[in-house]
């Protein structure tokens, strides 16, 4: 698929922006090339990009998380030198927290966003999720977010998926709402996104992804 | 049943809840279960549903009092902390005798604790939480589908025997996303029908209801409580539920609960490829505990290993329900640690199961 420099991903609370945002860090290493993680998600007390520290150390990305992420503290705590780590290069992710809410911890960087020329923000939509299951719906929640942070989506990532019982089925059954999701709110459809095995034949620009770490009953 | 959504945990709970005709919501935020109260601020208006947030937990579980006393069905959502500040309503509420359904999303205590998973409430939960002679009905669902289908059965449990039910659940419950599928059905709320007990106001049309949990004299309160207690050994025979797994031949059983329990059906599945004869119960109902249910499955076992992330509060109860006619070790974690199956695994390995 194609992405910015610098990539930010947004979408509906547990649309799989992060599994997505680790994806993408993880195939930009492998070409390698730099990379850097920014979690903003300043709304998911667990299951979050922070979670995957090892991941990222082991392939050389550098991660950027919330202070107090995945400790006791419940308090949304943000260092993030957002001009310098776009000023050293290399490719930059930034995994949003989920809806409105979580989008407004990205506007306090909206200058700088705005201001930055390679750049995408990527809708992601999952149409197996409560609340966003319509187009209509889907675009909303859209509208929302970049009202709330003040930047711009540049493309939608069609992620549908019922978790692991997610078959190719589950996918295509997906593609008219991911179309016609993308076709309401007048951006390009970036990529359909699928597990080895669950791709259908005929799904536009398909891009693979892997579950890089399991639950933790599944050890 | 309709097309598959996946939800978090917290929300399949707050679902499940209007689909079972939950007209009020009272709340108030804490981690982990927050997303109850959000996914519901958006829900209920659109159903013609309440949604609430109380100036505290006190405030919520009153207002919970005062709404089931009007025969509506209403619920509240807490984690931890959060149910210890709502301990002296729901006191009230089964001194009252009214159905309602309160949710715990278990984080780390004592005090404040932390935000990660626990199952550290098991002794406040299952012992009755508040003041009092009374019990209250506590189911424990173990995945994201069970979390909507335990909160149907509470609201029915709940009516069925005027009391307080929970859902006592844990963090990772209430965050994980799965697979969830509700029936096509219509959301019809709920209202005082059935329920001539109910204060609601009858334009005289009948005596009067009162609520109250005060009784002036000792020999009343004493009836009162009786009567109650008849009801709980009807609870007791009729709704206790427990799911066994490979336990027939098991040597070593885990009992474990919630989240808990799978955690430990991945470490005893290992075991039996290792060819090591473990099997699993799952207690759904903690109240009422599944007693009957738990002999059956230990009966061929020779040790049983009970698994939680606490320090070990169902241990007794497990000892208790078995007479202790088998050995009961421990294992768990606790404090907002995870045990991990392979850790399980170690320990039914310590206690002789082998190949």
């Amino acid at each position: 698929m194609r992405y910015g420099r610098l990539t930010v991903v947004t979408g509906h609370y547990g649309s799989g922006k992060t599994n997505l945002s680790v994806n993408l860090a993880v195939d930009i290493a492998a070409a390698g090339e730099k990379c850097t993680v920014i979690d903003l998600d300043i709304v998911n007390p667990y299951f979050r990009t922070a979670d995957f520290g090892k991941l990222f150390g082991d392939r050389g990305i550098a991660l950027y998380a919330p202070v107090y992420a995945n400790t006791n503290l419940d308090i949304p705590s943000l260092n993030i030198p957002l001009e310098s780590i776009l000023s050293d290069g290399g490719c930059v992710i930034i995994d949003v927290g989920g809806d409105d809410e979580g989008a407004k911890a990205l506007g306090r960087f909206a200058p700088l966003i705005n201001g930055y020329a390679d750049r995408d923000m990527l809708y992601v939509i999952n149409r197996y999720r409560y609340l966003t299951k319509e187009p209509a719906e889907a675009v909303q929640v859209m509208r929302e977010i970049e009202w709330s942070c003040g930047i711009a989506h540049t493309g939608i990532v069609n992620n549908s998926s019922l978790g692991a019982e997610t078959t190719a089925d589950t996918v295509r059954d997906s593609l008219a709402f991911a179309e016609e999701t993308a076709k309401l709110a007048g951006l390009p459809l970036r990529a359909t996104c699928a597990i080895e095995g669950a791709m259908p034949a005929d799904a536009p620009e398909p891009y693979v992804i892997k579950r890089h770490v399991k639950n933790l009953w599944e050890e | 049943m309709a097309e598959k959504s996946l939800m978090k945990g917290n929300e399949a709970l707050a679902e499940a809840a209007l689909r079972a005709g939950c007209k009020c919501f009272f709340g108030y935020p804490i981690t982990p279960q927050t997303e109850i109260a959000a996914y519901l601020s958006k829900r209920m208006p659109k159903v013609g549903g309440v949604f609430l947030q109380a100036e505290s937990e006190v405030a919520a579980i009153n207002m919970v009092y005062g709404c089931a006393g009007s025969g509506i069905r209403c619920m509240t959502s807490s984690s931890s902390p959060g149910i210890s500040l709502k301990s002296e309503g729901i006191s009230y509420i089964a001194g009252a005798d009214l159905p309602c359904v309160i949710i715990d999303v278990m984080r780390g205590g004592p005090g404040l604790g932390g935000i990660q998973p626990s199952q550290a409430d098991y002794y406040q939960i299952t012992k009755g939480v508040g003041h009092g002679d009374y019990n209250i009905i506590v189911l424990a669902p173990s995945t994201v589908q069970e979390m909507a289908d335990c909160v149907t059965k509470a609201f029915d449990l709940a009516d069925k025997y005027r009391m307080p039910a929970v859902v006592l659940a844990d963090g990772l419950l209430g965050q994980m996303m799965e697979p969830v599928a509700f029936d096509d059905a219509e959301i019809v709320m709920s209202d005082a029908s059935n329920k001539p007990w109910a204060a609601n106001g009858h334009k005289n049309a009948r005596k009067h209801n009162i609520i109250n949990s005060l009784y002036l004299q000792a020999p009343e309160l004493e009836r009162t409580i009786k009567e109650r207690y008849e009801r709980y050994a009807e609870i007791e025979k009729n709704e206790p539920v427990g799911v066994a797994d490979y336990c027939d031949d098991a040597d070593i059983v885990v009992v474990a609960y919630g989240s808990t329990a799978r955690l430990a059906k991945s470490a005893v599945d290992e075991a039996r490829k290792q060819g090591i004869k473990a099997g699993v119960f799952r207690p759904v109902t903690l109240y009422p505990f599944p007693k009957n249910e738990l002999n059956a499955a230990v009966k061929n076992a020779k040790k049983v290993l009970v698994v939680e992330m606490s320090m070990g509060q169902m241990v007794d109860d497990v000892k208790l329900a078995i007479n202790c006619s088998k050995p009961v070790d421990f294992f768990g974690r606790t404090g907002g640690v995870i045990p991990a199956p392979a850790e399980i695994l170690a320990k039914i390995k310590e206690m002789g199961g082998n190949n």
